[in-house]
């Protein structure tokens, strides 16, 4: 009797313990998500909330539902809504592959260094996040600026007559994004790789493979959940980012943050801004799940060792 | 034709197929391994056996090329190797980890050093499924090392480092990583693989149960330093010091003076043993020199009534018996305090009619003087 009680609390604990994350998600993430939904779905109207509500009501007797699909309806036949996704996904996309390929041989190096080196690196990598995000989104608006640190220290030591147009470009843009992302790309990385048995790479030289060849053959393919978890990291927050090609870059930059910005404060568009959310989200989904399917995957591996 | 098969095969009995010359490796300013010569015949399996950190893995690795020596060369087969990358040597190794390719299927893991060899397609093949016939894992080809049993990974690991048809062929801690009863099935099983394939081995372990079961001849290190090289009978009934003989199997070592030296016996004054140790033939040294008496457990008799007076005997008490099955180990305190182990067969006292002497019976130990063997280091 006594041993069954102990159980079942035991199993009340477990379940509390579980629960938590799934009660976070429920509160932060899914009722958020159906709100923004249901106000997709809405018409702009002139009211508080400067929407239309869902429900027909008749002297509080609900009569039906009236869902409103010209948002969506709006964004497919307007081509720069389209030329909008694209664009962002390239940038995004672009991000991801630069922060890989600066962010591999750096995580590379930090794994394969002595351990008390090791932690000083990790430090250097994790330092910005020390400080606002938007102030150092800033720092590099002084960097970058016509009259910057960057071309005054340029034109004063002669290399350059005229300041160099690097602001508000896309150059700008994908330095910063690239600055921003890139520790999201580093630490799955490393993670990754200082697992890594470095007898593997003892084992395939032994078998007559130089290091380019060992690199790709075993560390290459090792680290592939890295990668991707990396990318994941990077890809996603990117493709929604706003205050960066808003600061840095250049005016004919096309973000869907930009967009959603822009319905939801400049023209007090919810359902709209609602709608472009909706769709970005569904767009985000797949890479999310693709991610999920990884994560998965790599723990049942491990269970199997 | 005939004389050159006759002269080839003797020039290749007199110079050896590997040649360590003088080989140091220093680690900051200590020398893990400091000044191993060491000469391997072609297809001899070779153990090299010491305790951990005496510098045999070191050795091992250096064979490799995964470390440099400091000085000193290796050569094999005729071609000087020392500074050889790793991916450059006619060398293969198994691994005590195995090292395993974890994202490779079996087939996979054995056919990636050929395929460093950039060799056909149908060749690849080929082998690969030669290797797996020797290691009995044809029905395992596909899987991955995660899904096999430790003793299978064993096996993948060696037809893996076989794949290549090195020419010398690395094991380090072979089966270090197996439980005891599969280690003991495996021992002679990688033997007979290792024959099979006819390949020259240098192993390294620190069990010497391992290393006399398996190689043909054993190299004893400590502290970076190759102590005594022999076949497994002779660094058992002749070690040349005390490291050898007590590393080796058991032994009861009495320290004292020589004080009597004839050409056909020594006579050792030993205060352990309370006594004179007589052993029946000469040592070179002088007089008085300090030496050690090794003398095996299984060569000490133990009696119940005193044998006849002189050396090389000495009363004592039961202290322990160890009962191990078909012998017994005899744990006898001596009145200076020493214990001497003694081997005795289990039916030793039934045929000679003797009741067994029991845990605190006096007791009297001799052994013949032939058996003692004398060190001088």
């Amino acid at each position: 009797m006594n041993l069954m009680k102990m159980k079942a609390k035991f199993r009340l604990g477990k379940s509390a313990v579980i629960s938590i994350p799934y009660v976070w998600m429920l509160l932060f993430f899914l009722v958020p998500f159906f709100i923004v939904l249901k106000i997709s779905f809405a018409e702009q109207a002139l009211a508080i909330p400067p929407f239309t509500s869902l429900l027909q009501e008749e002297d509080g007797v609900i009569r039906g539902l009236s869902l409103y699909f010209g948002n969506f309806s709006f964004i497919f036949s307007d081509e720069l809504y389209a030329a909008t996704y694209l664009s962002s996904l390239k940038v995004a996309l672009v991000t991801t592959l630069m922060c890989l390929l600066l962010g591999y041989p750096i995580a590379y190096a930090i794994a394969r260094t002595d351990p008390a080196r090791r932690n000083i690196l990790l430090m250097l990598v994790m330092l910005p996040f020390w400080t606002s995000f938007l102030l150092r989104v800033y720092a590099w608006m002084g960097l970058l600026n016509e009259n910057g640190l960057i071309n005054n220290l340029l034109l004063s030591l002669g290399v350059i007559s005229e300041p160099l147009h690097m602001f508000h470009t896309d150059f700008s843009l994908y330095l910063v994004m690239l600055y921003a992302y890139l520790p999201f790309m580093i630490l799955p990385l490393y993670s990754h790789l200082v697992k890594m048995d470095v007898r593997l790479l003892e084992a395939a030289a032994d078998l007559g493979a130089g290091p380019i060849k060992a690199f790709f053959a075993i560390t290459l393919p090792l680290s592939k959940n890295g990668i991707i978890a990396g990318s994941m990291m990077v890809f996603i927050p990117a493709v929604g980012e706003f205050v960066i090609p808003e600061l840095v870059g250049g005016t004919d930059t096309l973000m869907i943050g930009k967009v959603l910005w822009n319905e939801f404060f400049d023209n007090n568009n919810w359902p709209m801004a609602a709608s472009v959310a909706i769709i970005m989200v569904l767009m985000l989904i797949v890479p999310i799940a693709l991610l999920h399917r990884y994560e998965t995957r790599e723990l049942e591996g491990k269970g199997n060792v | 034709m005939v004389e050159t098969v006759k002269q080839s095969a003797v020039s290749q009995s007199e110079t050896p197929y590997l040649r360590i010359s003088n080989v140091v490796k220093k680690f900051g300013d200590t020398a893990a391994v400091d000044g191993v010569d060491l000469e391997i015949r072609k297809n001899e399996i070779f153990a090299l056996l010491g305790s951990s950190g005496c510098g045999k893995s070191t050795l091992l690795r250096m064979l490799a090329g995964m470390e440099r020596p400091t000085s000193g060369k290796i050569i094999l087969d005729g071609e000087d190797i020392t500074g050889l990358a790793p991916y450059e040597r006619p060398i293969n190794m198994m691994f005590q980890s195995y090292a395993l390719f974890p994202h490779m299927s079996v087939a996979d893991n054995i056919a990636f050093g050929l395929k460093q060899d950039k060799l056909g397609k149908g060749e690849i093949d080929a082998r690969v499924a030669e290797m797996l016939d020797l290691v009995q894992l044809r029905k395992y080809a596909s899987r991955k090392p995660y899904q096999l049993s430790g003793g299978q990974q064993q096996r993948v690991a060696l037809a893996r480092s076989l794949a290549k048809r090195p020419k010398l062929l690395l094991l380090d801690e072979p089966l270090g990583a197996l439980d005891k009863k599969l280690r003991q099935q495996t021992q002679l099983e990688l033997v007979g693989t290792l024959e099979k394939v006819g390949v020259t081995c240098i192993m390294v372990t620190h069990d010497q149960e391992e290393a006399m079961t398996m190689a043909t001849r054993i190299g004893i290190m400590s502290e970076g330093q190759l102590l005594q090289i022999g076949t497994p009978a002779e660094i058992y009934d002749y070690p040349n010091c005390r490291f050898t003989a007590e590393f080796i199997g058991e032994t009861n070592v009495f320290s004292g003076p020589v004080v009597v030296d004839e050409p056909d016996r020594v006579e050792i004054e030993s205060s352990d043993l309370g006594g004179r140790v007589w052993v029946d033939h000469g040592i070179t040294g002088p007089k008085g020199m300090q030496v050690w008496a090794s003398v095996r457990p299984e060569d000490v008799h133990v009696h119940v009534v005193p044998p006849a007076a002189g050396a090389n005997t000495a009363k004592g008490v039961v202290h322990d018996i160890a009962y191990l099955g078909s012998f017994s180990i005899y744990h006898v305190k001596l009145g200076s305090g020493k214990v001497v182990k003694s081997m005795i067969s289990a039916n030793h006292w039934h045929e000679n009619n003797v009741k067994a002497p029991t845990w605190g019976d006096p007791v009297y130990i001799s052994w013949r003087p032939d058996m003692p063997v004398v060190l001088t280091r």
